[in-house]
């Protein structure tokens, strides 16, 4: 019967049952879009920069990884150094350069090209064909369309161009072996990848035996930081920085994002809250009389009370899980905005869905509409009686 | 003498209105045996319908006792005086006070759920209880759909969900045109041919005149209290 006197009274003001759960649907989608953008960034970075599961990334001193054009030198030295290490599992060295790809007329497209050892890299993912070998290279859709090859073809590139002269340097052919998705270039960025030597190859005396970067994996069990601390000591010349640190840092510039997030995210739980709460009072207020008679007639306040707060708790409900498909669509909408941001690697997401956070945010959303309407459910429920009949007679 | 089913002790009830403290009720003392059908009677204001909230537990005495079956109402606590209102006492309303969302049947099977009725043997009581009022057939059919008359048919058959020892009635028959009201009165003596006490607060000359005892007010008192011989007559002359 209670259940029947909650969908009578909400099925009976129709118009304000669907303007209240639209509010709330508006509401917790919004703050579900908060909850992602506060959280979603970070985790994407994490799960980005541990892809491969590499902890330590090792620089040129005073850089970090692939903020400068600085670069390693003896290269096969360091890596030698470092695999004295019993701690370190795994070291892959990276090489971040440029190619052209000579066209008609004396034409080139260029593209970033990254030099690593596909054995460990954790740069790229495939999409189609293999890693690349010895004279071969993997490249990305965008690289792809702009010279309109695919995969298996054949075609030249050069490591550098002297536009003074209209000459290329450090031509060679090479196959294309495999299309790939590059994790830290952004989105429409063309790119490709081959192994370092063929990238040191190509870019002749200034590249030759260099690295950008070295990713290095800790042996199972070893402490990340006693590698690191053990790299700053053998190695001078480079800065190792572990994915935690870099984290960090990345939190430390995402926390103006939390801090709008947190910001809204309140805001809309307060909105939610509000709502709920203005529209319990006016039904109450509305059927003061209905309740007055209910009590005549032996209802007990308890009965009353649950109904009034069934009826804001179906109102928050209905609104919640309508707000979360609301939010999970504009999360995509804005993700894909945002992404676009020139610079910004393509896998990184700002709206990340993470069930326990989108459901302690929406149940919170719930709990606190539930609680709005107690009052006016409580105070609707302990009306004097005789009074109210009375003026409601009048 | 057997304890009468209620008893009113030197009652009284003041309430504020409008700057003033108003004595509705002045120190009234009444008895009412099981089986009755009293009405109560007299001007606007007089008190009528003060007086059966307090019998009905619905409202408080400022001084005095209310006793129905020997025990103090006035005393219970908000829990109790509705556990009571629930168990032993049905209401009827001038204005119906039906809940219009709800058919007919689950406006009658409303007390009979708050008692904790099973679902089935609810249905059967209201089917039996709208059938007893007349109503057999509209068990359906909401409020709105319903005319006055028959709608405070549903109220009547709602004040008798749980069985109660008492019913009583604020201007049952106010809201209706003559012949409906008729109709009415004469259900209200069925139900009392049938057993059930009655207090019924009226204006209506015919629902007094079908009471065995009219009780007339004036001013928060009781001023005359006639029993058996003419009622119908009194009634017209208060």
């Amino acid at each position: 019967m209670l259940g029947r006197l909650v969908a009578a009274a909400l099925l009976g003001h129709r118009a304000r049952t669907i303007l209240a759960v639209a509010g709330v649907a508006v509401s917790a989608a919004l703050l579900l879009d908060m909850v992602m953008l506060s959280t979603g960034m970070s985790v994407s970075f994490r799960s980005l920069l541990l892809a491969r599961g590499f902890q330590l990334r090792v620089a040129p001193k005073g850089t970090l990884p692939f903020d400068t054009e600085a670069t390693i030198a003896d290269a096969t030295a360091t890596i030698a150094a470092l695999r004295e290490s019993p701690d370190i599992d795994a070291v892959s060295p990276v090489l971040g350069g440029n190619i052209h790809v000579p066209g008609a007329n004396g034409t080139a497209t260029s593209a970033v090209a990254l030099g690593l050892d596909p054995r460990y890299q954790g740069d790229y993912e495939i999409l189609a064909g293999r890693d690349p070998g010895e004279g071969e290279i993997v490249a990305n859709d965008a690289l792809l369309a702009a010279i309109g090859r695919g995969v298996g073809d054949t075609l030249t590139i050069a490591g550098g161009y002297d536009p003074q002269l209209r000459r290329f340097a450090g031509v060679r052919r090479v196959t294309i072996a495999g299309r790939a998705r590059f994790l830290y270039l952004s989105r429409g960025q063309r790119a490709a990848a081959m192994p370092t030597a063929s990238l040191q190859a190509l870019g002749g005396a200034s590249r030759r035996d260099r690295a950008s970067l070295m990713m290095i994996r800790a042996r199972p069990g070893a402490d990340v930081e006693t590698v690191r601390a053990w790299i700053a000591r053998r190695l001078p010349r480079v800065t190792a920085i572990s994915t935690e640190t870099a984290l960090a840092q990345v939190e430390e510039r995402l926390s103006y994002f939390r801090q709008l997030a947190f910001i809204l995210g309140s805001v809309s739980l307060v909105v939610g809250v509000l709502l709920v709460g203005t529209l319990v009072t006016v039904s109450v207020n509305e059927r003061i009389g209905e309740f007055a008679v209910l009590r005549a007639i032996g209802v007990a306040k308890r009965t009353i009370t649950a109904q009034i707060m069934i009826e804001g708790a179906t109102l928050m409900l209905v609104g919640s899980l309508l707000g979360l498909l609301l939010g999970l669509v504009t999360a995509r909408y804005l993700n894909a905005i945002l992404s676009s941001f020139p610079g910004l690697p393509q896998a990184i997401d700002f709206f990340l869905f993470q069930p326990r956070s989108a459901w302690t945010a929406l149940g919170l959303l719930a709990i606190a509409g539930v609680l709005a309407g107690a009052w006016p459910a409580w105070r609707g429920a302990s009306l004097p009686v005789a009074r109210t009949l009375r003026e409601e007679a009048a | 003498m057997s304890e009468p089913l209620l008893r009113l002790e030197h009652v009284e009830r003041r309430y504020h209105m409008g700057g003033e403290d108003v004595r509705a009720v002045r120190g009234v003392s009444l008895s009412i045996d099981a089986g009755e059908h009293l009405a109560i009677v007299g001007p606007s204001g007089c008190g009528k319908s003060t007086l059966l909230n307090l019998l009905g537990a619905i409202d408080r005495p400022d001084a005095g006792r209310v006793l129905l079956d020997g025990r103090d109402v006035s005393a219970l606590s908000d829990r109790e005086a509705t556990e009571l209102r629930l168990r032993r006492i049905g209401f009827v309303f001038q204005r119906f006070h039906l809940l219009a969302a709800l058919s007919a049947r689950e406006n009658v099977e409303l007390p009979m759920s708050e008692a904790g009725l099973g679902k089935r043997e609810r249905a059967e009581r209201a089917r039996e209880l709208l059938s007893y009022v007349g109503l057999a057939g509209r068990e359906r059919h909401r409020p709105p759909q319903l005319s006055g008359g028959e709608q405070q048919r549903v109220a009547i058959a709602r004040a008798l969900a749980n069985r109660p020892a008492l019913v009583l009635a604020d201007e049952p028959t106010g809201e209706l045109d003559a012949r409906t009201g008729a109709e009415v009165a004469a259900l209200f003596q069925r139900l009392n041919d049938d057993g059930t006490t009655l207090v019924i607060v009226t204006h209506d000359e015919e629902l007094a005149a079908a009471a065995k005892r009219v009780v007339h007010m004036r001013d928060g008192l009781v001023v005359r209290d006639e029993r058996g011989v003419a009622p119908a007559a009194a009634a017209r002359g208060r």
